[in-house]
């Protein structure tokens, strides 16, 4: 699954994207969220505020943390937007 | 015939003129076009440019969603969003959406509509870059552009 990053989680964790092999205990969006921050401090320090992370499953927003992500081919996180 | 919206997602400055031009004059049915333009403020002399971050591919595909949702809900004849990437100076365009409809409340809504969404939907980030040469921070995202969608919930 390739993870996608963007503005301060991208520089916090120090890189753009990455791709994994999920272990198989992670399968919905909460659990990679968990999963992720285990990987080390820069993750830690980049989803800290779990609840002010955006994620987006193949494109589109998922608001809901148990949305199940085994099928996806790609995931991004990233802060709330600032665009327009 | 169904409105096909026109999403653009570029480095480049747009021609407001032109872009409106080409909205009016794609449908002879079109009698009103409403148009909102967000352009880069200076902050009062602090800022020297803001750089605009954004998801390639998913930018698009969730403008043309938010565009698919102005069309179910209004009838218009035409949409248009230019939304920039990069770094823009103050004083220069950083967004365009353009509404056209026969008549001019769907044109209102279907603009003030797409730009809500836009603010909080499409996947976007501001980096401030101040005047001292310095780099800012992110921009953080506002509460009051969360709270603006409600008033779209029916």
């Amino acid at each position: 699954m390739k993870l996608v990053y963007f503005a301060w989680i991208r520089e916090r964790i120090g890189r753009e994207y990455e791709t994994v092999e999920l272990p198989p205990e992670v399968t919905t969006v909460s659990e990679l969220l968990t999963w992720l921050k285990s990987r080390g401090d820069e993750y830690m320090l980049a989803l800290e505020k779990d609840d002010i992370v955006r994620v987006a499953v193949d494109h589109q927003h998922v608001a809901d943390r148990n949305t199940a992500i085994g099928k996806a081919s790609e995931v991004a996180l990233f802060p709330p937007m600032t665009g327009g | 015939m169904k409105t096909e919206p026109v999403i653009k997602i570029q480095r480049e400055d747009f021609d407001t003129a032109e872009e409106i031009k080409s909205v009016a004059s794609a449908n002879k049915n079109t009698g009103a076009v409403v148009t909102f333009t967000g352009l880069c403020r200076d902050e009062n002399g602090t800022l020297s440019a803001l750089e605009l971050e954004h998801y390639p591919g998913m930018a698009e595909a969730e403008i043309g969603r938010i565009a698919e949702q102005a069309i179910e809900r209004w009838p218009v004849t035409g949409l248009k969003v230019v939304h920039r990437y990069g770094k823009v100076a103050p004083g220069e365009n950083i967004v365009l959406v353009v509404a056209a409809s026969a008549h001019r409340q769907a044109a209102f809504d279907a603009a003030s509509f797409l730009m809500d969404f836009l603010k909080s939907r499409a996947p976007f980030w501001k980096r401030e870059h101040l005047a001292d040469g310095s780099t800012g921070e992110w921009v953080d995202a506002k509460e009051s552009d969360e709270q603006s969608l409600e008033q779209w919930k029916t």
